[in-house]
Formats: C-alpha cells, sequence, structure tokens
C-alpha cells in the first residue's frame, strides 16, 4: 500500500465523519450561539489532539505482527459493521442517512432546550452538542488515523490525510452554512466501508501469520472483490423486499423514512 | 463512598457500552465469527500450510448471512398479528 493509498482511504474515511460533525455543529452555532458551539468545537479538537499525540507513539512502538493482528482483527470487525449498514441502507432495509434531516431535527430539539451559562460559557446547550458531536465522530477519525497509519508506519501521512479531509469539510460547511446534504454520504459510507473490510482483511490475515499472494498487490483483488460482493447482497436483499425508503445511490440523499430496528449511525 | 463508586461504575459501564457500540455494532456474530477466523488463519499458517484465503472465505460468508439474519428480522416486524 503506498502513500497515495494510504491518503485517499484516510480522507475519504475522515471526510464522512466530518461531515457529520459539521451538520450538528451547524445546528448547534445556527440555533444558539455561534461562539459558545466554537468553544465547544475547539475544546473536542484539543482533548482529541491530546488523545492522538498520547496513543500515536504508543502504538508505534507495537511490533508489526502483532499490531496487525489487533488493529487488522479490529479494523475489520469494524469495517464489517460499517459495511453492513451501507448495505442495508442501499438495498432500502434502513433508512439512508440524511443530513438535512438531522440538521433540522437537533435545531428543533436546541431550540427547545433552556439557556443556560455555566463556567463562562454563554450557552452551555450549544457548547456541550457541539462538544459531544465533534469529540465522538473525532474518535472514529482517531480511530482509523491510529489503525491505518500504524499498519504503514505512517502516522503523520494519515493525520495529513485527515486533517486535509477535516479541514475541506468544516471550510464547506462555515461557507454554505447550510448542512452538507449534497455531499453522496451514502455512497462514501459503502465506498469506505469496502475499504475497511479490504484493509481489515489483509491486515488481520497478515497479523495472523498468512502471506498474501503478490504481497500488497493483493490488495488490488481483495478491494474489489468485496466491492462486487457488496454490490451482490445489495441487488439480492433489494428484489427480496424493502422496508424503508428508496435509497439513491447516486445522489446519495433519498426519501427518508421511519428508522429501521437497528440505530441512525 | 457509595454513591462514588455507583457513580464510577456508572461511568465505567457507559464507556464499555460506547467502545461495544463503536467497535461491534448491531451483530456481535460477525465480531465472533472475524474472532475465530483469525485463530482459525494462525492455526493454519504454523502448519505451513496456505492460509491467505480463510479471511476472505470468512468475509464473503459472514456479510450475507448476519445481512439476511438483519433483512428477515425486518420483514418479520413488518408482518401484521
Amino acid at each position: 500500500m503506498n502513500g497515495s493509498a494510504l491518503f485517499v482511504a484516510v480522507f475519504l474515511a475522515c471526510a464522512v465523519e466530518a461531515v457529520e460533525a459539521t451538520t450538528i455543529v451547524l445546528a448547534a452555532g445556527t440555533a444558539r450561539d455561534w461562539r459558545s458551539a466554537t468553544s465547544g468545537l475547539l475544546s473536542a479538537v484539543a482533548v482529541l489532539a491530546i488523545i492522538v499525540a498520547a496513543l500515536g507513539p504508543a502504538v508505534s512502538a507495537v511490533p508489526l505482527q502483532g499490531l496487525r493482528l489487533v488493529v487488522g482483527g479490529l479494523l475489520l470487525v469494524f469495517g464489517l459493521q460499517w459495511l453492513r449498514k451501507a448495505i442495508l441502507r442501499a438495498s432500502g432495509h434502513k433508512a439512508v442517512h440524511d443530513e438535512a434531516r438531522i440538521f433540522r431535527d437537533q435545531i428543533e430539539a436546541a431550540a427547545e432546550a433552556p439557556s443556560r451559562r455555566i463556567a463562562g460559557v454563554a450557552d452551555w446547550y450549544a457548547f456541550t452538542l457541539s462538544f459531544k458531536g465533534v469529540l465522538l465522530e473525532g474518535l472514529e477519525v482517531v480511530f482509523i488515523v491510529l489503525t491505518f497509519g500504524s499498519n504503514q508506519h505512517d502516522i503523520p501521512l494519515a493525520t495529513i490525510a485527515a486533517a486535509a479531509a477535516v479541514v475541506v469539510v468544516a471550510a464547506t460547511g462555515a461557507a454554505v452554512r447550510a448542512p452538507l446534504a449534497r455531499v453522496p454520504e451514502n455512497t462514501l459510507k459503502f465506498v469506505v466501508g469496502v475499504m475497511l473490510t479490504g484493509f481489515g482483511t489483509f491486515w488481520g490475515a497478515e497479523g495472523a501469520g498468512a502471506d498474501w499472494p503478490g504481497s500488497d498487490a493483493a490488495l488490488l483483488v481483495l478491494v474489489p472483490l468485496i466491492a462486487l460482493l457488496a454490490a451482490g447482497i445489495v441487488v439480492a436483499l433489494r428484489s427480496s423486499g424493502r422496508r424503508v425508503g428508496i435509497p439513491d445511490m447516486v445522489r446519495g440523499g433519498g426519501r427518508p423514512a421511519t428508522v429501521g430496528e437497528e440505530g441512525q449511525r | 463512598m457509595r454513591a462514588v463508586l455507583r457513580a464510577l461504575w456508572s461511568g465505567l459501564r457507559r464507556f464499555a457500552a460506547f467502545w461495544y457500540d463503536f467497535i461491534v455494532g448491531d451483530d456481535w456474530r460477525v465480531a465472533a465469527a472475524i474472532v475465530a477466523a483469525l485463530a482459525v488463519t494462525y492455526a493454519v499458517s504454523r502448519t505451513g500450510i496456505a492460509s491467505w484465503w480463510i479471511m476472505p472465505l470468512a468475509v464473503a460468508t459472514v456479510l450475507p448471512v448476519s445481512l439476511w439474519r438483519a433483512a428477515r428480522g425486518a420483514r418479520s416486524r413488518d408482518r401484521p398479528g
């Protein structure tokens, strides 16, 4: 896996998380108080920076074989979870992720909450909403950076890719002051799910002692095969009947409907 | 003291629940199958036999089965009565 592949994989995965965090910060700022929402955002970024600074060197010190087994396994389980939800959305068995609707819901909830001044923060609700949203989405970014970066022994490049994704998405969100509903988020989640599953399978097997035919070139076969498998399952599930709204993988939006039996994320 | 311990326990449970939901998610069987497949890969690779195919095979089996269960569960809840 070369540097550009690492960059693209981390950039795409982190862009998806950044879109979700941006929606929450925009809702907190628009409905409540921009200064408090920004304070929450910066506080969460500071906490995340401390986590990366603390865990980054520690993870890098672990022997590569053991690291690939544990991190590859974690990445595979995480990737399969992501891909599973993407397939359920694409086949109509789960409501599609709709940033515009999430933004409206957050605005409504924020408008009803009482305003309180705590510890010098003008609007505690806007601060905590922004802080929690950025911290939770940011933890996923940290996880992706550490897993991809440590496996390739290039945490700095993975960090740059993640930072680039966050900056691009945040700048776009700040410019339009609206949820990034036009980003094909559901399609991106599908692609990222395939990549996480592919890399997780590769690294997990390698960490467990397997030798891949063609070494790193095996990824060029593995990732497309997983994409084909996922697309095949989508077709099979679509033909077996739909439960919720009809997703539109091309537009990345789709008509929101009742959320299925599982969580929205 | 008791209140502090209860709060600590509650915090630990929330922390563990967050990471469980974050990593394992909706179907714990997927995680269990992957751990088992990694163990089999390790055992087979120790014998000198090629073991690279075990993980792709596990993914190709676990993913459709898990999704089929989820879709079937959704449809059965749709049925009246």
